[in-house]
């Protein structure tokens, strides 16, 4: 951890001299990350890395100039999902007419009561299994007060003292460089997770000095998930916030969609010297989007450490993200820390779950949440799917991931594997290199391809078949992807992609280069082997891709040892 | 009796003696160090010396009245809030050794746990009849956060208070 740690502090100094031009730099890939030998621009003095007796630069962390240490905590919120609220039965729906899914509780009418959600307990014991945590037995519900017009109660009810998870971990992983073939696996622990209510939403209109209020969102069941400071920078956070909402997703106690405000993340920066103690820290919030997390937590340590270099100290506030300008800013409505007079619910009794064990006899099973119960039937967590696909196909742990990451490609992947005879780790190439690509280009998604499985399997059972060639594939594939309804054999008919299969053709078309290349001939006859490669692709040139290329080497080889 | 946490979390007491149970105050997100964090109900020295002493304090007065935006109005109100919190502190006298606190008096009740059905709502015109300003069906609030005025330039009687 230590030297992780060293080593991002590495890396941000060297990202700091980079801004030198006055622009802020782009978040630092890991790569730069490994302390390496980094020779001072002249221009600036040498504050930051030390020479050694020799006059060499030190390597980054050693010499007695502070590296900075970045240390980044999450708070995320993930709106449970469920029919009903958390306390009451109004529906849980994005975008509806306003205050039209509030119940009288919702309003905090006096003399409502809040009646806990089954379902959102479930949700919640799934997502604390799945993180590991130990699972409290008994939890209990408290009173956070704060006053704000999307918050009628004037309370908020939640779980602060003793929540429903405990000391869990979340293992994400990373490319080690921008090429994905390296990966490592990194761990962050949960402190807890809690269940706690959501709150209105606010709408600012400062023309006419007031604030609109819609409760449609007060009420609704929350999973409050802390993160321990256990990251160094923006793209461990964003790594393992996307890791997070793989699993919510996988479970579906949580939608996570980030878009639609079903997961907010919150984030705790400060820096500190190695060794001394931790710095001051501050919380950004306003953060719409994996990308923007990353951006937002990279800008505010940049701007920590400069802040702190040129003397200044990091006040312990709250700021908010902008995600036009790219950077954050103090928020304007939040004084000075809160003071949330914490107190126990006093309408709600501790809340007890059960396991096998401890199941009492002769109960009600409606009113019972057994722990093992859920345990059983988790589904397989993302690390376990790519674990099978790797197993299962042959494929790399990198190709498991992108599949894993976006929605709809395994499944793809698979159909494609079931209906062709091209080994998986071909076909995984097919579908990573090419239509990924086709995907992405165009913004779609995988359900929106214009490749169907059953089409892809068919061109690379073509390609199997050795009737056409690999780049003659690659002409099909694009014209199938106009989505005009041809099946891949058309296409090849059409455009006459076959492949050549008359040998005495393909012979005339050798001698045919041969003859108009004199100079290579002579090269490889001297001993010049890669030259061969040229001619083969003069030929494919000539037949217009139709070519066996393996054919054609070995015919070209015969007729120059003659 | 086994002194009841909720009372003396709302008067904003120091914790009643007994055997320790999980902190209140819990920094968040571990490490970090924040000026106050998420302070708990617990008023700490201010509270608790300044009460067993005597008066209750002008800091806690303050205190009081911005987070609860209560207005203490008057001598009388201050004195009236002592006494009440001096005929509370009474129950300090029992001893409570190796006695668990309390969280709540339904604590041999089982939390009814309710089925996912969407039973309420679609009420919206009922509960705007409550609002006295309204625009469009949201209800219409004051501007964000206004910033409360500071102690001189409020008309408070806690001005010059000893």
């Amino acid at each position: 951890m230590a030297a992780a740690a060293l080593g991002c502090g590495a890396g941000w100094r060297r990202a700091w001299r980079r801004g030198l031009g006055g622009t802020l730099p782009a978040p630092v890939p890991i790569a730069a990350l490994v302390p390496v030998t980094v020779p001072v621009p002249a221009r600036r003095p040498p504050r930051v890395v030390a020479r050694n007796a020799g006059g060499g630069a030190v390597p980054a962390g050693k010499s007695g100039l502070a590296p900075w240490v970045p240390v980044v905590g999450l708070e995320i919120h993930a709106q449970i999902s469920s029919n009903s609220k958390l306390f009451s039965g109004s529906q849980v729906q994005f975008a509806a007419p306003p205050n039209s899914l509030v119940s009288f509780f919702d309003a905090s009418l006096p003399g409502t009561l809040p009646v806990l959600n089954r379902r959102c307990v479930e949700a919640a014991v799934m997502t604390g299994l799945a993180l590991n945590c130990s699972i409290n037995k008994k939890s209990l519900f408290d009173r956070k007060h704060y006053f704000y017009a999307d918050l009628p109660a004037g309370y908020q009810i939640t779980q602060q003292r003793v929540p429903i998870a405990v000391n869990g971990s979340l293992s994400y992983s990373l490319c080690i460089d921008n090429k994905m073939s390296q990966m490592v696996t990194k761990t962050v622990r949960i402190k807890q997770i809690q269940l706690e209510q959501d709150s209105g939403k606010s709408l600012h209109d400062d023309s006419r000095s007031q604030t609109l209020v819609d409760l449609n969102r007060a009420g609704v069941g929350l999973m409050e998930v802390v993160m321990e400071p256990d990251m160094c920078c923006g793209e461990e956070a964003a790594a393992a916030v996307r890791e997070l909402q793989l699993i919510l997703q996988t479970l579906g106690s949580s939608q996570a969609i980030m878009a639609e405000g079903q997961l907010r993340v919150d984030a705790n920066v400060s820096v500190h010297h190695p060794g001394e103690p931790y710095g001051v820290r501050t919380e950004v919030k306003n953060i719409n989007s994996i990308r923007f997390l990353a951006k937002a937590i990279d800008y505010e340590i940049q701007r920590q450490i400069e802040e702190l270099e040129n003397g200044g100290t990091i006040l312990n506030e709250t700021r908010a993200f902008d995600s036009k300008l790219g950077c954050t800013v103090p928020m304007r409505d939040k004084e000075g820390m809160q003071d949330y007079r914490f107190m126990p619910e006093p309408n709600l009794p501790p809340l007890i779950l059960y396991d096998t064990k401890s199941l009492p006899a002769n109960v009600n099973h409606q009113q019972v949440v057994n722990i093992d119960w859920i345990h059983e039937r988790l589904p397989d967590l993302p690390s376990a799917k790519r674990a099978k696909l790797v197993e299962l196909y042959g494929i790399l742990p990198e190709h498991s991931f992108t599949l894993v990451n976006e929605d709809g490609l395994t499944e793809f992947f698979e159909n494609v594997v079931k209906q062709t005879q091209m080994k998986p780790k071909k076909v995984i190439g097919w579908i990573l290199n090419d239509l990924l690509s086709y995907l992405k280009q165009h913004s779609c998604t995988v359900k929106e391809s214009p490749i169907s499985s059953v089409l892809l399997a068919d061109l690379l059972n073509l390609l199997e078949k050795k009737e056409i060639s690999a780049s003659a594939a690659k002409q099909v594939f694009e014209e199938l992807w106009k989505g005009e309804g041809k099946t891949p054999l058309e296409i090849v008919k059409e455009k006459q992609l076959q492949l050549l299969e008359d040998q005495e053709e393909l012979e005339q078309i050798c001698q045919a280069v041969i003859d108009e290349h004199e100079k290579e001939v002579m090269a490889i006859k001297a001993g010049n082997q890669k030259v061969v490669n040229k001619l083969i692709g003069l030929v494919q040139r000539a037949t217009q891709g139709r070519s066996n290329p393996v054919l054609v080497k070995q015919i070209l080889e015969k007729k120059l040892s003659e | 009796m086994r002194p009841c946490r909720c009372l003396s979390a709302a008067l904003g007491w120091g914790r009643p003696r007994g055997p320790p149970v999980p902190a209140q105050r819990q920094e968040r997100a571990g490490g970090h160090r924040g000026a106050g964090g998420s302070a708990h109900a617990v008023l700490g020295p201010a509270g608790g010396a300044g009460l067993s002493q005597g008066p209750v304090s002008v800091e806690v007065l303050r205190h009081l009245e911005r987070l609860a935006l209560v207005d203490f109005r008057d001598r009388e109100g201050v004195e009236r809030l002592r006494g009440a919190v001096l005929f509370a502190q009474l129950l300090r006298q029992v001893n409570t050794e190796g006695v668990e606190p309390m969280d709540s008096v339904l604590e041999d009740r089982s939390l009814y746990l309710r089925e996912d059905d969407v039973t309420e709502g679609n009420c919206t015109k009922e509960l705007l009849n409550n609002a006295r300003e309204k625009v469009e069906e949201y209800f219409v609030a004051p501007p964000g956060n206004i910033p409360l005025p500071k102690l001189e330039e409020q008309e408070t009687f806690l001005q010059g208070y000893q």
